[in-house]
């Protein structure tokens, strides 16, 4: 199977090593030929400012509006989960906006208030996921079609909508590998149609 | 601010994980609002946040200190991007008040005039993640060993002169690579002749890699500058004097950011390299007293 990481800037070599570590080809996606054969894109964390503007110059919103408009599976972490959000609260980068969230940008704070916990991802099994958070985005609204699978203090910090997945969290910076297997599953299970 | 009284904050996986958000960007030097929203709008993934930045430092003399609070304020409050302030080396109560304003991280900086010229900071001591210069490996796993979250290398700094950076970058990699072919039971005594940990040398031989991110700095003035640095294995790039002092900031700071994404692509390097104006001018090293060497400061 054959999952991109989206390579513009932030950590790509910790998703490209859990998704090749799953046995999946994992190119890196820096302008839309590059999606050639991709069957799933994981969007990192980084900056949400810096990797939208530099994606609308080589074209890829565009591009991943329309094939995630055909069932094209796309994971973003933490600032992929700003890039992939419909509203965002704070300043608005350029972005996908495919998925029916509202994103509070850096909603914990900054680089102080960054922290790590063990979360309940019922989704990925019974033992505790340790979550990293780094300035890390809240989702302020879900909408009708968004299914929560993860929540820290009552609020959701991980969902899906069809295709798309987002975490608020970074599970590629720590060694278990259980939310990038989920992905990957549902890559295996998507109906995404390339256009021809 | 507290809302998760049950998470972990200022764990070393909480302060190198936003240096590993930074990888493959850009850092840029600001002095004030103004310089930073260009920066931000460029595509910087951050910023340093700066009284002077390094070329206007050299050439005021004196002692350089921590940026007035003030300015570091405006710039945090300007942009949404990560904001980084220099301390002096050793000057912990510079980095105390850096970490009460809340930037996101401390710089020990050699550019600011060292405070202590015997002992650095003892980063372990905060929450705020610190990035720390070096110019071989074994400074590199002192800074860790000190508790560094990230590393650049020195270069000269203000110079717009790259050979510096080049020199410090090429060291510790092949360091790095003289410690993944030695046999285990030379480990001691590369660590002994390193001046450094035995266990982070362990921790290079089993990565091939320095434990935490490693940027370059010193000396960066072109776009095909910072496409060297990442050819040469950098993890990001610090400009420092070169954006600012250049002719043309705004098309600089666009074209070093497009050239640190498309870094192994000369045709886009080429076609963002025109027309933007002319570089900082530079200075030949050799041209500079040992005193006026800010990479010979720290040890």
């Amino acid at each position: 199977m054959k999952i991109g990481v989206l390579a513009i800037q932030g950590d790509v070599r910790e998703h490209q090593r859990h998704l090749t570590a799953l046995g999946c080809e994992v190119p890196l996606v820096r302008r839309v030929a590059d999606l050639d054969g991709v069957e799933g894109l994981v969007m990192p964390g980084g900056e949400s400012t810096a990797i939208g503007l530099l994606m609308q110059e080589e074209g890829l919103l565009d591009e991943l509006r329309a094939r995630i408009a055909r069932g094209f599976p796309v994971y973003g972490t933490c600032a992929g989960l700003i890039l992939l959000a419909r509203d965002i609260e704070g300043p608005p980068p350029p972005r996908v906006g495919a998925m029916d969230i509202t994103a509070n940008r850096n909603a914990y704070g900054r680089q102080l208030a960054s922290f790590e916990a063990a979360l309940d991802i019922p989704a990925v099994g019974e033992t505790p996921f340790v979550a990293v958070f780094i300035r890390a985005p809240r989702i302020a609204r879900m909408g009708p079609g968004v299914v929560p699978l993860a929540f820290l203090d009552k609020e959701p910090v991980m969902a899906e909508q069809g295709p798309l997945l987002v975490s608020a969290f970074h599970p590629e910076l720590t060694g278990d590998n259980r939310v990038h297997r989920y992905f990957v599953e549902k890559v295996r299970t998507a109906h995404y149609r390339p256009a021809s | 601010m507290d809302q998760n009284p049950n998470g972990l904050k200022g764990t070393f996986g909480v302060k190198t994980g936003l240096a590993e958000m930074l990888k493959g960007g850009v850092i840029m030097d600001v002095t004030n609002t103004e310089q930073a929203l260009i920066a931000e709008r460029a595509g910087a993934v951050a910023v340093m946040a700066l009284e002077r930045v390094p070329a206007d430092i050299r050439a005021a003399g004196g002692v350089a200190r921590m940026a007035d609070p003030r300015i570091i304020r405006e710039i945090m409050q300007a942009v949404s991007i990560p904001v980084m302030a220099k301390a002096r080396i050793g000057h912990f109560v510079e980095a105390q008040v850096l970490q009460s304003l809340e930037v996101d991280y401390v710089d020990e900086s050699e550019v600011l005039t060292p405070a202590d010229e015997e002992y650095h900071i003892d980063k372990w001591q905060f929450d705020v993640p610190f990035v720390c210069g070096a110019r071989n490996l074994g400074e590199a796993l002192r800074r860790i060993a000190e508790g560094a979250a990230m590393i650049r290398t020195k270069g000269e700094p203000g110079t717009g002169n790259v050979v510096e950076a080049v020199r410090h970058l090429r060291t510790v990699n092949a360091e790095i690579r003289r410690v993944v072919a030695a046999p285990e039971d030379e480990l001691g005594t590369i660590a002994k002749n390193l001046g450094a940990p035995l266990e982070l040398v362990r921790r290079v031989k089993e990565a091939g890699r320095l434990p935490v991110v490693h940027f370059v700095a010193g000396g960066i003035a072109t776009p095909a500058d910072a496409a060297l640095m990442m050819q040469l294995g950098a993890d990001g790039i610090f400009v420092g004097s070169g954006i600012f002092k250049s002719a043309n900031p705004e098309a600089r700071a666009r074209a070093v950011v497009r050239a640190t994404l498309h870094y192994q692509d000369p045709a886009v390097i080429a076609e963002v390299s025109g027309d933007i104006g002319e570089a900082m001018p530079g200075v030949e090293i050799s041209t500079l007293a040992p005193s006026e060497r800010m990479q010979e400061r720290g040890w």
